[in-house]
């Protein structure tokens, strides 16, 4: 019996479970009924071109957008009228920074406690650890408006932990920051996430999906495309290696029949070629002077761009 | 869910006391402009004109016209709170989704930002009360009784001027409210001269708003005259505040919670 709750609570709990999970605008149905669940202590990445629905979805959980059908617990829980209790339990980051610019940093961290019902010296104490955190402990009386980006976005995870959250979606956390603060963001989360947290996360960096996520789906247009670890993700969608060649394609004509089995696709000037062995391509290339070649594994990205095709979104 | 009626909660306290913490900061040139036009019209029009005027409805023109600047100051701090700084939370900061984003809801949000609005009536009301007061202007201590009555004006047009916030996607279309609504009343309700000197069929258009009922309760409060009707003035605004406050949260959500 006690081992059988064990599995339940600490194993196979899921924090959020979705089935069918639907939502409309008008005539545009953005997310189309999609499927998934992220256990407890995972870092869950939901990956998609621009208009995919990431942003739709995290909303619905939050229960700030109302959906149009399908079903969704939060831990456990599904019912809009119980939403403000499923909050209490999350920590958001926003995809835009809404700080609050009429407060300073310490104010904003104490502003927000306010909002779920969190007062005096014990919140204190936790504002002073989450200003150590995320380093911006000298920052503290510091206008919001003179921040730079990467002290904004770690005071927006600061704030997302204000509650100490179950549960912590992030919604493309480190766009727009430059690699320094990416890295600092990123081991951040990962100290987070080994706390026991879960972090639910978007992003168009295939380096982090790669680096933080155990799961990650991949959706396109309201669907989803793919499921499975970032790994399990690449073995099973695309070859080992990339060839990239540059520069006059077009002029030069590789009998490709005489190589390996290589799966082509050209996008702008460059020609991928996706294959399991790729030395004699290189060998036979490294003869022609003119065109520049890279050979690198395959990974996320390449998968994503098969997925979700390479032409332009919105 | 939208149109259901608005949940009060004590979490919208909260959403006050975010506003009360920033007023807090910026006091000094908020209370200027809150008491500066009102003192204006009291010594500019007040001193100017009653010279001339005298006596108007059995009181100093000075009474007269503080008691209705004192409900159109209201009026006024409510309107452009409930516009200009609602709209700025709601879409310029979006600090509403922020709020969204915590235990909030946009009733408590709304139900925060109204009762802010009538705080903050009620605080520069009392400033200019007490302005009114060492002009000679207030006649007895009944007139404390003025500051609830600011506080619920504040309630009325809190609700209209978040509803213009919700259907708004910039600061210009707040004039169109202005200058249809407010400055009509503003001229038409009484402040200035008693609505009996107004032609009938434009008393009759004049007694269904809402300042004129604010004015004819604030107005035997500071002169000392008997009060009347207090039923029927309490009432109409009651049901003014009642009504926006559903059709602002009812907005807001159709707004925010797509
Ligand atoms: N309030 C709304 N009204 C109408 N359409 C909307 C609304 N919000 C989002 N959409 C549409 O829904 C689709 C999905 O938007 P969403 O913001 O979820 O995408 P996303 O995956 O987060 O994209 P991005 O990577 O650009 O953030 C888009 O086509 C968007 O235009
Ligand atoms: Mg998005």
């Amino acid at each position: 019996m006690a081992t059988q709750r064990r599995t339940k609570s600490f194993e196979t709990e899921l924090v959020i479970q979705a089935r069918g999970l639907t939502k409309r605008y008008g005539e545009a149905t953005v997310v189309r009924g999609i499927d998934f669940s992220v256990p407890r202590g995972q870092c869950f990445g939901l990956l998609g071109p621009n208009g995919a629905g990431k942003t739709t979805t995290l909303r619905m959980i939050l229960g700030v957008t109302p959906r149009d059908s399908g079903e969704l617990q939060i831990f456990g829980v599904d019912d809009p009228k119980q939403a403000h209790r499923v909050r209490a339990r999350i920590g958001v980051v926003p995809q835009l920074d809404n700080l609050d610019p009429d407060f300073s940093v310490i104010e904003n961290l104490s502003v927000y406690a306010s909002f779920f019902s969190l007062h005096g010296a014990k919140i204190k104490e936790r504002i002073r650890q989450l200003l150590e955190f995320t380093e911006l402990s000298d920052r503290a009386h510091t206008r919001i408006d003179v921040l730079s980006g990467g002290m904004k976005r770690r005071l927006t995870i600061a704030r997302a932990l204000i509650n100490d959250p179950e549960l912590i979606i992030l919604d493309e956390p480190t766009t727009g920051l430059d690699p320094q603060a990416r890295h600092m963001i990123w081991s951040r989360l990962r100290q987070i996430r080994q706390s026991g947290k879960t972090l639910l996360l978007t992003t168009h960096y295939m380096e982090e999906a790669e680096r933080l996520c155990d799961d990650i789906i991949i959706m396109d247009n309201g669907h989803i495309v793919a499921q499975g670890s970032p790994n399990a993700l690449v073995k099973k969608h695309i070859e080992a290696h990339v060839v990239e060649i540059r520069g006059a394609t077009e002029s030069i004509s590789i009998n490709f029949d005489q190589f390996p089995p290589c799966r082509r696709q050209q996008v702008g000037d460059t020609l991928y070629c996706y294959t399991d062995d790729a030395h004699p391509l290189l060998a036979h290339l490294e003869s022609q002077g003119e065109l520049i070649t890279l050979q690198r594994p395959a990974n996320l990205e390449d998968v994503f761009l098969k997925l979700t095709g390479h032409e332009f979104r919105d | 869910m939208t149109w259901q009626l608005p949940h009060i909660n004590f979490r919208a306290l909260s959403v006050w006391r975010r506003n009360v913490l920033v007023w807090r900061k910026l006091m000094g040139p908020s209370l200027l402009i809150n008491i500066g036009e009102p003192l204006l019209y009291l010594l500019g029009l007040g001193y100017g004109l009653g010279l001339f005027i005298g006596q108007m409805s059995d009181m100093s023109y000075l009474t007269f016209l503080a008691s209705g600047i004192l409900a159109a100051s209201a009026m006024n701090t409510a309107s452009f709170e409930g516009m200009f700084s609602v709209y700025t939370r709601m879409v310029t900061q979006r600090t509403y989704e922020a709020m969204q984003a915590t235990p909030l809801s946009v009733d408590d949000i709304i139900a925060g930002e109204i009762l802010w609005c009538a705080t903050k009536c009620l605080i520069s009301g009392t400033a200019i009360l007490a302005v009114a007061t060492a002009l000679g202007a207030v006649h007895g201590t009944q007139a404390l009784f003025v500051l609830p009555i600011i506080f619920l004006i504040g309630l009325c047009f809190a609700g209209p001027a978040i509803i213009m916030s919700a259907f708004s996607h910039g600061y210009d279309f707040f004039y169109y409210y202005l200058t249809l609504f407010i400055t009509p009343m503003f001229i038409l309700s009484g402040v200035f001269y008693p609505i009996s000197s107004l032609p009938t069929g434009v008393q009759a258009v004049v007694q269904l708003l809402p300042l004129t009922h604010a004015i004819q309760l604030v107005r035997p409060l500071v002169s000392g005259q008997a009060l009347t009707d207090v039923g029927l003035h309490v009432g109409v605004i009651v049901v003014y505040t009642l009504v926006a406050y559903y059709f602002a949260v009812v907005l807001v959500r159709k707004r925010l919670v797509v």
